[in-house]
């Protein structure tokens, strides 16, 4: 493999050894690389959490804004030029929990993005209090006796709101991981990529070796245009299914919908002779 | 007894909503100005979609005016609830309108028996009570009612010519209605039309909002309906093909402000239009736009709060919120427009600063402001060239580069080789976030520096009245039009009036003209925010506050009252 673009030689990280992020890192940045993504076309968008600062760490654009507002940042860049990919990418408590409304919008709204939700089940970067998606009984300085709420389900939800294409995948499967990147960033509409990684210092539940005994791939005869079967597969608590649950091609973009034209959004002008025919309205 | 008018007649139409109030005032309106008679029209209404007491205020005059008088010369009621919600602006000079049928046992008193329905009904269906209303009060002022005829032609053409002349026969008996009842009643009108054909656009707010916005070279909205902001939002959404607008709706003001952070990041020019309570839901999202220095503009329609507040009605109450919005320190701008030429360039000059220095702009408007009504001259409309202030990148690019005014030059991804890293934490010149001290001083004072420049480019207030006054009256956004004719009305040497469209930063020169003057300001709000700020900012003694928080905008006799005492 040539050398990767994408990377950033020599860049302090602000992660802790061990983090499942760093995995996450070199998934994204290898699937990149080997779809010849132009690096000045990419936008990285991203909320706030350890997850987040993950394109600070990839030399392409980035946009790194609120906690829970990374989709909505990425819709306005996708609509504004939508020449650049865009991947929108953070923590499970920035998409599920504080973003949570955003996520259901942006899968009905379907723009062509790539969403990618590193999945820990748990706060990190306030120490360890519960997530969306942290699992029943887990203790925690908030939860003291345990979490008492079902996890959130983003697969079913994302069923539910039919986003055509979701996938799940677990860090600890790297190269897997990064198939699974590359068919979502290829895919043309909003596609949604759970991925499964441990939190090494806050959560000591949901470790490496957790995520592969409580993990499995789909078949390869699974068919992903199947949406009932997707949903059995996505209430599954007993293992939890790996790779891409959903997908359906050809739904129309809003980009689409809006009629958005090629050029971008900084080459507009004004059209003279619209605003002669407005001003004409109200004489 | 005779009733003689002149030159300054205050008609007001007054019934549930889904009554017809707003159709009958949109036409008299067009139908005024055809005939040459200045108009302003505003208007009041209840948060419901049918029912309540809603009203509206057409004022005809022989000069360009554009404030509410209490004042009512002619009322049409079109229900007896109407009565009872106007009852007290009812005047001994006021003649009323009404039909009496179906209006038993309520108190009508005075009332001038008019036949709405019996004549609509005569003219084929009761639906064209309104039009019979706009007859009458052609009838009344002795204005051809022809430019009335045309206007009904032209408005049902689609609905075929039957439905035509039935309107034009509505028309033609009320109007013959109003002549009659001049000549019953003793009423003479005499009315200079001394509207030149400039010519005039006849807008309302809203349009006048729309009409800055697009020329300001504005090609994404993204917002969440909130009256009476909305108004902006539907404008582009009807332009947006003409335009080449975006236009989403968003999920909630979040989603809104953090969309056109995304499409201005990436080079668009984006606005979002509020008002009171989604601007509080955006405040993150303005400190945002602040850390990250990218452009955006931000309409405000005030109504009164706190909380829901009174959703269909009007204030000044925002002013302090749009001042010290979202936490940290940063640069901003905030506009109050007091009139639709004024808009038009405001929301251009919005577009523009943004642009060019990187930075919020707030726009203040209010309900009374966003549905009144008025004509523009069309010479009187500014157009700026819109420059856009986008360098392409090389590889050597740094978003955030130190520059002496604080300014680095702004990039966008996918125009040229650099890389655009914009981050919502303290950063570094690339982008990326640092915890360095120095740095973080760099970036604070990089951030602030720009107000200096741009309190050099603010907006000088506009002045009404002697230069030299022992008094001076100030004022803000919707009320030029109240300090310009209460001052007319008074006609005193001792006192002139100030009004800002411009409320921050304010320019140096600003304070000079309040200096050693008695300083009353004025506000439709119930503290005196911008007498405030006005104080903070430039050292001066506001001796007198005249204040209003009642819902309602304010009226020109409450103004000429509270100044006679000064």
């Amino acid at each position: 493999m040539t050398e990767n673009p994408f990377d950033m030689p020599g860049k302090d990280i602000n992660w802790c050894p061990g983090c499942g992020n760093y995995k996450v890192l070199d998934a994204v940045k290898g699937a990149l690389h080997e779809l010849d993504i132009d690096r000045k076309n990419l936008v990285m968008v991203s909320g706030i959490g350890q997850a987040a600062k993950m394109p600070q760490y990839i030399n392409a654009h980035m946009f790194n804004g609120l906690h829970g507002r990374a989709l909505p940042v990425a819709m306005g860049v996708k609509l504004s030029n939508r020449n650049l990919v865009v991947i929108a990418e953070s923590g499970d408590g920035c998409m599920y929990g504080e973003g949570g409304n955003h996520f259901l919008h942006a899968i009905r709204r379907n723009y062509d993005i790539t969403v990618i939700i590193h999945d820990n089940m748990v706060y990190g970067l306030t120490k360890g209090q519960a997530s969306p998606t942290s699992q029943m009984g887990m203790k925690t300085p908030v939860q003291v006796n345990g979490v008492m709420l079902e996890p959130f389900n983003p697969i079913a939800v994302a069923l539910a709101l039919d986003a055509p294409f979701i996938a799940r995948a677990s860090i600890g499967d790297t190269d897997e991981t990064k198939e699974i990147i590359k068919q979502a960033i290829q895919f043309k509409g909003c596609s949604i990529v759970d991925v499964f990684q441990p939190c090494v210092i806050f959560n000591k539940q949901n470790t490496y070796k957790w995520f592969k005994e409580n993990t499995y791939y789909l078949p390869e005869d699974y068919d992903p245009a199947d949406r009932k079967h997707a949903f059995e597969k996505a209430i599954e608590t007993e293992k939890l299914p790996l790779g891409v649950l959903y997908r359906q091609d050809g739904r129309e973009l809003y980009e689409d919908l809006l009629a958005i034209p090629d050029t971008p959004a900084y080459e507009h002008k004004v059209s003279e002779e619209a605003f002669e025919k407005l001003l004409a309205e109200y004489r | 007894m005779a009733h003689n008018y002149s030159n300054d007649i205050a008609v007001v139409f007054g019934g549930a909503a889904g009554q017809g109030v707003q159709t009958i005032a949109d036409a008299l309106v067009k139908v005024l100005k055809k005939n040459r008679c200045y108009v302003f029209a505003c208007t009041e209404f209840m948060s419901r979609i049918r029912g309540g007491s809603n009203s509206t205020q057409i004022r005809i005059t022989d000069k360009k005016r554009s404030a509410y008088v209490r004042r009512i010369d002619f009322l049409f009621a079109l229900n007896a609830e109407a009565l009872d919600h106007l009852r007290d602006r009812i005047g001994e000079e006021t003649l009323v309108f009404a039909e009496k049928a179906g209006m038993e046992g309520k108190d009508i008193s005075g009332v001038i028996d008019t036949p709405f329905a019996a004549y609509a009904k005569q003219a084929g269906n009761l639906i064209f009570s309104n039009t019979v209303a706009v007859g009458v009060v052609l009838g009344l002022l002795d204005l051809p009612v022809d430019a009335f005829s045309a206007y009904l032609t032209e408005q049902f053409a689609a609905k075929g010519e039957e439905v035509v002349s039935q309107n034009i026969t509505a028309a033609t008996l009320g109007y013959e209605f109003g002549r009659k009842t001049a000549q019953t009643e003793g009423i003479s009108v005499t009315l200079s039309r001394a509207l030149k054909p400039d010519p005039e656009l006849l807008l309302d707010g809203n349009t006048a909002m729309g009409i800055g916005t697009v020329a300001g070279g504005c090609n994404f909205i993204s917002s969440y309906p909130m009256s009476p902001g909305t108004g902006l939002l539907t404008f582009l959404a009807r332009k947006a093909g003409d335009f080449n607008i975006v236009v989403d709706q968003a999920e909630d003001e979040i989603s809104a402000i953090n969309a056109a952070l995304g499409a201005s990041y990436a080079g668009a020019r984006a606005v979002v239009t509020t008002s009171g309570g989604g601007f509080a839901l955006m405040e993150e999202g303005v400190s945002l736009a602040g850390a990250i220095e990218t452009p955006v503009v931000v309409h405000i329609g005030q109504r009164p709060g706190p909380a829901t507040g009174l959703p269909t009605r009007t204030e000044q109450g925002d002013l302090n919120l749009a001042l010290y919005a979202g936490h940290g320190e940063y640069s901003r701008v905030i506009f109050a427009p007091g009139s639709f030429a004024q808009a038009i360039d405001v929301m251009q000059r919005a577009f523009d600063l943004a642009d060019r220095y990187q930075t919020t702009v707030l726009v203040l408007t209010d309900q009374f402001f966003l549905d009144a009504v008025a004509s523009v001259r069309e010479s009187d409309i500014v157009r700026r060239p819109v420059v856009s202030h986008i360098v392409k990148t090389d590889d050597s690019y740094k978003r955030y580069a130190f520059t002496d005014d604080g300014l680095s030059p702004r990039g966008v991804p996918g125009y040229g080789d650099g890389i655009v890293k914009v981050d919502s934490h303290e950063h570094d010149e690339s982008g990326h976030l640092t915890e360095n001290f120095g740095l973080r001083r760099g970036m604070v004072e990089k951030r602030l520096t720009r107000l200096e420049a741009l309190g050099r480019e603010a907006l000088m207030p506009e002045r009404f009245g002697p230069a030299e006054s022992e008094t001076v009256v100030v004022s803000w956004g919707s009320n030029r039009g109240l300090l310009e004719e209460a001052l007319d009305t008074l006609g005193r040497d001792d006192l002139s009036g100030l009004h800002f469209s411009q409320l921050f930063p304010l320019h140096p020169a600003v304070r000079k003209l309040l200096e050693n003057r008695k300083v009353v300001v004025c506000e439709n709000n119930a503290t005196g925010q911008f007498a405030d700020l006005l104080s903070r900012d430039t050292g001066v003694h506001v001796a007198k506050r005249i204040l209003k928080a009642t819902g309602e905008p304010f009226c020109i006799e409450e103004i000429v009252n509270a100044l006679e005492e000064d």
